[in-house]
């Protein structure tokens, strides 16, 4: 069977939860092959076996930490060249994104990105695209190359699957390119002790309505009563009620829950982009035109400084 | 000596209004309305600002699309941007981002350039990608993604707000930057600056300027096939309350019935 690589996304070789979803998805296309750039690629390896990778291409080297994309572009390009797979898989996060898009410029492949899904096809795999703020879903295919193809985040259940996981040196010498954007300084984000956003069954998300920053705890009560990660739309960032890496929507993450709570959001269309293909979709609001009750499965109707802390109290309470 | 800026600028349909594909499953661009992507403001936004604080600087509006895509460019001068360049072929109709990235490159080295600044995103393919896939053709850095950019000294900087970290970037020019909606609010055209801007010269280039052959581009040319578009069913019409005192336990009544809580 025909290999596939698998790119992994991971901290400090801690495996991301979408790199197992990609391994999961890369089942259907073919073998798995994981390339683990950075440290720890050991310890990621058990992890990357566990969901279906039966070898572990794996280099490290201070230019990947020190240099901005390009020198990854060199390691995926040796894999690439090294294994000849039926496709190549990478995360779609921005730095996932500009990785593969650089790799196919190079491979000469056509690219997909944002993938939801994918399946094999006759002609190569073929992704499914949710596209026009998920108003349109696409099937598209790469007709020249070896396909690339971004998947977003909570597009599959990752499905344990063991398979070897040999870890095997990748060889990589660096380009002239790779050493031209330095990063002179790194702020690891700080962790808030809730799930990731893009990663999270459950998101809960505020928006002008809160009116204020100091509002926002009624947010976060809710959340941490449900195990769910916080949102906000950009009206809510843009006044600094809640930091930018939490908004939702077109120009921040995009989100696809199994529920998703909206608390004084109106739903415009560049939030409804980050959170239309969520599963179950709930919206507290006092407007009752307001757009996001045309997306809701269930939405009351009333204020939110009424509703929430009643909800997030009944959820407490039946957890017994 | 003058710095060059490039700044690359997308003409698309209206996000607010019906967007669609057309009968050969590309983005429908003539039955709608259009606009220079809000997302592309904020890199002409930036272009202008870095060239205030240069001592001479040029800013060349870029763009590759159709005939309507002039009023992205006029928007782009009225902003400040000194003049513009057209990129316009029948032959590009269907060019996918592969296509694009090769045509911007030619047309971005023909206009001469030290720095290129685009948006973050388009605001119809939202793809993200075009900006590292431009670095990557002409052999210079990339610095992007950046709510924050300088230039002097002959380097750009800038921060980057990444998903597990904020890194602080630097490059020497040329590069490609781009820019994201958090770099700050784009000014909105004066006056003097829309009547300045009738004056301003727009180059038109096609194919043949570039040295670029039809079956390179285009559709045919395209390295990625749709086979399918199919509007999204609407959601199932909810259920909606009124919240009369109980709407927290009717809400939470909901999650329960569906095996949240
Ligand atoms: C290029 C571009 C990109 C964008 N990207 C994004 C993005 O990524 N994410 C994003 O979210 N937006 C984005 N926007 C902005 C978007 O257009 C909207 O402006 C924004 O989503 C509005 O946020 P909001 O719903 O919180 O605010 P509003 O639209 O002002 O809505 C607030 C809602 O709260 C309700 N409300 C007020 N008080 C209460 C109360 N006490 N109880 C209950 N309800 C109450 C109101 O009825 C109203 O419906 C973008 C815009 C552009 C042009
Ligand atoms: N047809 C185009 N003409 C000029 N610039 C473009 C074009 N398409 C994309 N860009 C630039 O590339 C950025 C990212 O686009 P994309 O990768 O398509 O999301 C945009 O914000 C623009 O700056």
């Amino acid at each position: 069977m025909a290999e596939v690589l698998v790119y992994v996304d991971h901290v400090d070789g801690a495996v991301r939860k979408p790199t197992l979803e990609l391994l999961t998805l890369a089942r259907r296309v073919g073998e798995p092959v994981a390339v683990h750039l950075g440290p720890n690629a050991e310890g990621a390896a058990k992890t990357l076996g566990e969901y279906g990778a039966v070898r572990v291409l794996a280099a490290d080297a201070p230019e990947f930490a020190d240099y901005l994309v390009a020198p990854k572009v060199d390691a995926l390009q040796a894999a690439c060249e090294s294994v000849r797979p039926a496709a190549v898989l990478v995360p779609s996060s921005a730095e996932g994104k500009e990785i593969a898009a650089r790799l196919a410029i190079r491979a000469g492949s056509g690219i997909i990105t944002d993938a939801v899904d994918l399946e094999a096809g006759d002609e190569g795999p073929v992704a499914t695209q949710s596209v026009f703020a998920a108003a349109y879903t696409t099937k598209s295919r790469v007709t020249k190359g070896t396909p690339v193809i971004t998947v977003k985040p909570n597009s599959a259940a990752p499905e344990a699957a063991p398979a070897a996981g040999a870890v095997e040196a990748l060889a990589v010498s660096f380009s002239d390119g790779a050493t031209g954007t330095r990063v002179t300084a790194r702020t690891p984000r700080e962790s808030t002790g809730r799930p990731e956003l893009t990663e999270a069954a459950i998101v809960v998300s505020g928006g002008r309505g809160l009116n204020g920053a100091e509002n926002f705890p009624l947010i976060e009560a809710l959340a941490d009563s449900l195990g769910a990660a916080v949102g906000a739309s950009r009206a809510a960032v843009d006044a600094g009620w809640y930091p930018h890496s939490h908004q939702v929507g077109q120009t921040g993450k995009s989100v696809s829950p199994q529920l998703y709570i909206a608390a004084g959001i109106s739903g415009a269309i560049q939030h409804r982009a980050g959170m239309q293909t969520s599963k179950t979709i709930v919206a507290i609001n006092k407007d009752a035109e307001a757009p996001i009750f045309d997306l809701v499965d269930y939405g009351v109707v009333g204020d939110l400084f009424e509703v929430v802390p009643q909800l997030t109290e009944e959820v407490e309470a039946r957890k017994g | 000596m003058s710095l060059r800026i490039v700044v690359c600028v997308k003409y698309v349909p209206d996000a607010t209004g019906d967007r669609r594909f057309a009968e050969d499953l590309t983005t429908d661009r003539e039955s709608v309305d259009g606009l220079l992507s809000e997302l592309d403001e904020y890199a002409v936004e930036q272009a202008l600002q870095i060239a205030e604080d240069a001592d001479d600087a040029e800013i060349t509006v870029l763009t590759v699309g159709p005939e309507d895509a002039k009023d992205a460019l006029r928007k782009a001068l009225s902003m400040g941007a000194d003049k513009a360049v057209h990129v316009e072929d029948d032959d590009l109709h269907g060019t996918d981002v592969l296509g694009t990235s090769y045509v911007l490159a030619k047309a971005v080295e023909k206009t001469g350039y030290d720095l290129v600044v685009c948006g973050m995103a388009s605001t119809d393919g939202t793809m993200g990608v075009l900006p590292a896939m431009l670095a990557e053709r002409l052999g210079v850095p990339q610095v992007t993604l950046l709510s924050e950019v300088s230039v002097a000294d002959g380097k750009v900087t800038g921060r980057r707000d990444g998903d597990t970290a904020t890194e602080q970037l630097e490059a020497a020019l040329p590069a490609v930057a781009s820019v994201t909606d958090q770099s700050g609010e784009a000014r909105y055209p004066s006056f003097k600056g829309i009547m300045a801007a009738k004056k301003k010269p727009v180059e038109s280039l096609d194919l043949d300027d570039l040295d670029i052959e039809a079956e390179e581009v285009g559709l045919e040319g395209a390295w990625t096939a749709v086979d399918d578009a199919a509007e999204r069913p609407a959601r199932t019409a909810g259920t909606v309350v009124k919240d009369e005192g109980e709407g927290g336990k009717q809400l939470a009544d909901y999650l329960a019935g569906q095996k949240f809580l």
